[in-house]
């Protein structure tokens, strides 16, 4: 495949999940080896065996999970690997935190040198690694899905300072699978599937819709279709829980919250707001410190996962890898890992093997698993169809609550669509659906209330026409309601 | 209560002050080794098993050489060999820490026990005697400070100096910086160009430069003498005062100090004849690492990578 970026200019790698552009990104970058094939900076051809090689050429990244030491100030974290000096290599302390300052203002970053990274916002971390990159002489800067963990404030706060090194006549390489951002930021856009570029356009000769298409291969719905919600008794309530994290912080404080029979309640935050907690907590994988969890109007709040199970619960985990599927089992083991030991898939202490195959052969059909059969182990499968194994277990168990955590996480854009539709379908079978998603595009186009979660608590629940993407960034952000509202009027 | 109003009746707080002193000198200099080591991402149980080789091969040197400078010297470079071994195995063969550093302290045990008894239980000529004391000039004279700080040997000195050296190396230089860097997010490390595999083969070999300092103090600075199993586990009380000092060497520092305070008040407390049987009051030191490691364990943050091998994808 061929690539070429101009300086001065923002370009969109677009591509869906596996398409292959983090891998070129890292090749790029020195982290992997190509097989074949040549690059070439500023005209000259280079080689690139090493991130050393490619920060000496002036490439820089900022990886999607991000490369800082969270106890470390952010200076300390900019200059290690080229740290100034003095005698007897003592740090120079002043002129590090000098340089950081003066590059953050000039770019508009707003960075304190001396702060913590631990305590920082993950969006300011991200301006942190932007600024080791600069710091290091980066004059062209790949971005790996760096929107993924911000607010759509924040997101535009990264727009702004984007377009300020390419002012400066840098250029960047904005990885994404989100077509919205790629039409706002983007100057040129190279669109990837399965390791090929399949095009190359501009934001200007093309519309999200074309870009869906290039990047699945295939027309895509890009809104999902579902009318509106028939709300009926509450399934799942939620009294003033608390729980801690493993560092045993506060992470849910007092939270409220309740969703009814045939609505789907979206959770929308910040990652890392507590929501990881609350679903554990939910689920039965977290103890409570205090407050209450009902189901079916059965108190649940000291029970075991198995009784919550029974109880009603299905639970998709936001770690698919670690908690959602076993990955050395096939996927006929998987699909009864509530179930193995009881009718129809087990007679006192011996498992009924071919009713579990039976089970998995019909499920793989009606979840349209790409898989080459039963016995495939889990492991072997992409993700998106690792995920349709999941959603196909945790429905079949006859569930009257469904808790998707990042439901979609990793999937591609075909997987996303079936189980976008599966997930409203459930609703409209008279499921409580509570989704928790870090993407807001995904709760706004299925959730029927939209409930925003900040520092443990629920800073509001919105619906109808109160469900509006500035207002829900604002309170991610840690917004109160009322300003919240007041901006909302005046604007 | 008695007993400490014994001990101020008799004036004696300055003594017990430089008694702990004394008695810290291993556990600092072990605890300022775990920290380097655990401060690079590596686990150090191995603590006490180089100390304990430390102390026989420096005696063993000092004995055959009647060099008590070539003694500590070598024992300097025995807690090097031995922590090389660690690292070997742990960063180049990825074998899981802790087995690493039960293997070293079980082979230690073995070895110098094997070689006392071949070497030196049945030696008839006299052993080269102990670090001698020196009284500083001018410092040593100082009521109160003189006697704690400036009437010592050797090896406390080198413990006391070793603090401020640690401290400084580890969070004001470059190495440093590298070093907790490495504990802490060893992949991020990577990216930023540095070397984790020679960082933490460097720390890990310093911290037994340490302890083999620390374990020195045993057969040449207290008795002039080896014994099997001298060092009685304060390889292990050294780890403890680390994580209760929160891996800093003055946190380390002043733990150590606790845990020597305990065992140099036992002593005194037998002498003024306290009528607790002295196993009770010898089991003071260990009972009091168990209640503070249990109370610090989980509050105490250690760096997030150690005892996770490090490997490069």
């Amino acid at each position: 495949m061929d690539l070429t970026v101009e300086w001065g200019q923002v370009h969109a790698l677009l591509g869906e999940n596996g398409a292959g552009k983090s891998t070129l990104m890292n090749v790029v970058y020195g982290l992997i080896r190509a097989d074949s094939g040549e690059m070439r900076f500023d005209g000259a051809q280079v080689q690139v065996h090493s991130p050393q090689d490619a920060i000496g050429l002036g490439i820089g990244m900022v990886h999607q999970h991000f490369m800082l030491i969270p106890p470390l100030t952010v200076a300390d974290n900019v200059i290690l690997g080229q740290e100034t000096a003095r005698a007897a290599g003592v740090i120079d302390g002043r002129a590090s935190r000098r340089t950081v300052r003066e590059l953050s203002h000039r770019y508009g970053l707003q960075v304190d040198p001396d702060a913590r990274v631990q305590d920082l916002s993950v969006g300011v971390q991200q301006r942190v690694e932007i600024l080791k990159a600069l710091y290091r002489g980066a004059r062209l800067l790949i971005l790996d899905e760096p929107t993924s963990v911000l607010t759509p404030q924040e997101t535009e706060g990264l727009f702004q300072i984007v377009r300020g090194l390419t002012a400066e006549g840098s250029a960047v390489i904005f990885i994404t699978h989100k077509l919205g951002e790629v039409m706002s930021v983007a100057d040129r856009i190279t669109v990837m599937r399965r390791g090929k570029v399949v095009a190359s356009t501009t934001p200007a000769e093309s519309s999200p819709a074309d870009l869906a298409r290039l990047m699945v291969g295939r027309p895509v719905l890009l809104r999902v279709d579902k009318g509106p919600a028939q709300p009926g008794l509450p399934l799942l309530q939620v009294d003033e829980l608390s729980v801690l994290d493993d560092r045993r912080q506060l992470a849910v404080d007092g939270l409220s919250l309740e969703v009814r029979a045939g609505e789907i309640l979206g959770l929308a935050g910040v990652e890392g707001n507590g929501q990881v907690e609350l679903v554990e907590a939910i689920a039965g994988l977290r103890p409570t410190r205090s407050g209450r969890v009902t189901l079916c109007d059965r108190e649940v709040t000291a029970a075991s996962p198995r009784r919550r199970l029974r109880a009603g619960l299905g639970h998709i985990p936001a770690d698919r890898h670690r908690m959602g599927v076993i990955l050395e089992l096939p996927i006929s083991d998987n699909l009864v890992l509530g179930d193995f030991d009881r009718p129809p898939f087990a007679r006192g202490i011996v498992r009924l093997l071919a009713q579990v195959r039976d089970h998995a052969a019909q499920l793989i059909k009606s979840f349209d698993v790409r898989a080459e059969g039963p016995q495939q182990v889990a492991g072997a499968l992409s993700g998106g169809n690792q995920q349709k194994v999941v959603v196909a277990r945790e429905l079949s168990n006859g569930p009257r609550v469904l808790m998707a955590a990042q439901p979609t996480r990793g999937v591609d854009v075909g997987s996303i669509e079936f189980i976008h539709r599966q997930i409203v379908e459930q609703r409209d079978a008279g499921l409580a659906v509570l989704l928790v998603s870090s993407e807001l595009d995904e709760v706004l186009s299925l959730a029927d209330r939209v409930a925003v979660i900040y520092r443990g608590q629920i800073a509001a629940v919105l619906e109808g026409d109160e469900i509006d993407r500035d207002r829900i960034g604002l309170l991610m952000a840690g917004a109160k309601t009322d300003e919240v509202a007041a901006t909302g009027e005046g604007g | 209560m008695d007993a400490f109003l014994h001990v101020l009746q008799r004036g004696d707080l300055v003594n017990l002050a430089a008694a702990t002193l004394v008695a810290s000198t291993p556990l600092v200099l072990a605890a300022l080794g775990g920290l380097m080591c655990e401060r690079s991402g590596v686990v150090n149980i191995a603590l006490e098993g180089i100390m304990l080789t430390s102390a026989f091969v420096g005696y063993a040197v000092a004995f055959n050489t009647h060099n008590l400078t070539l003694g500590v010297l070598a024992a300097v470079l025995a807690g090097m060999a031995i922590a090389g071994l660690h690292a070997v195995l742990s960063i180049a063969f990825v074998v899981d820490q802790i087995v690493s550093g039960t293997v070293i302290n079980i082979l230690a045990v073995g070895i110098t026990g094997v070689f006392y008894r071949a070497y030196i239980q049945q030696a008839e000529v006299r052993g080269p005697g102990v670090l001698p004391v020196w009284k500083l000039p001018g410092l040593g004279d100082i009521p109160i400070v003189g006697p704690i700080f400036f009437q010592q040997a050797f090896v406390t000195y080198a413990a006391l100096a070793l603090i401020v050296v640690v401290h400084l190396v580890l969070f004001r230089t470059v190495w440093g910086l590298r070093t907790r860097a490495s504990g802490e997010h060893p992949r991020a490390a990577e990216t930023a160009g540095i070397n984790v595999y020679l960082v933490r083969y460097v720390n890990v070999i310093a911290s037994g430069a340490l302890a083999g300092l620390g374990g020195c103090y045993f057969s040449l600075q207290q008795v002039g003498n080896f014994l099997p199993g001298m060092t009685g586990g304060q390889g292990f009380i050294a780890l403890a005062a680390m994580i209760f000092g929160r891996w800093t060497p003055l946190g380390s520092f002043l733990a150590s100090l606790l845990f020597a305070g305990a065992g140099a008040l036992a002593g005194r407390l037998q002498i003024y004849g306290v009528h607790i049987p002295y196993q009770v009051l010898g089991m003071l030191p260990y009972v009091l690492t168990i209640v503070v490691v249990a109370g610090a364990v989980g509050r105490a943050v250690a760096p997030a990578a150690v005892g996770k091998p490090y490997r490069r994808s």
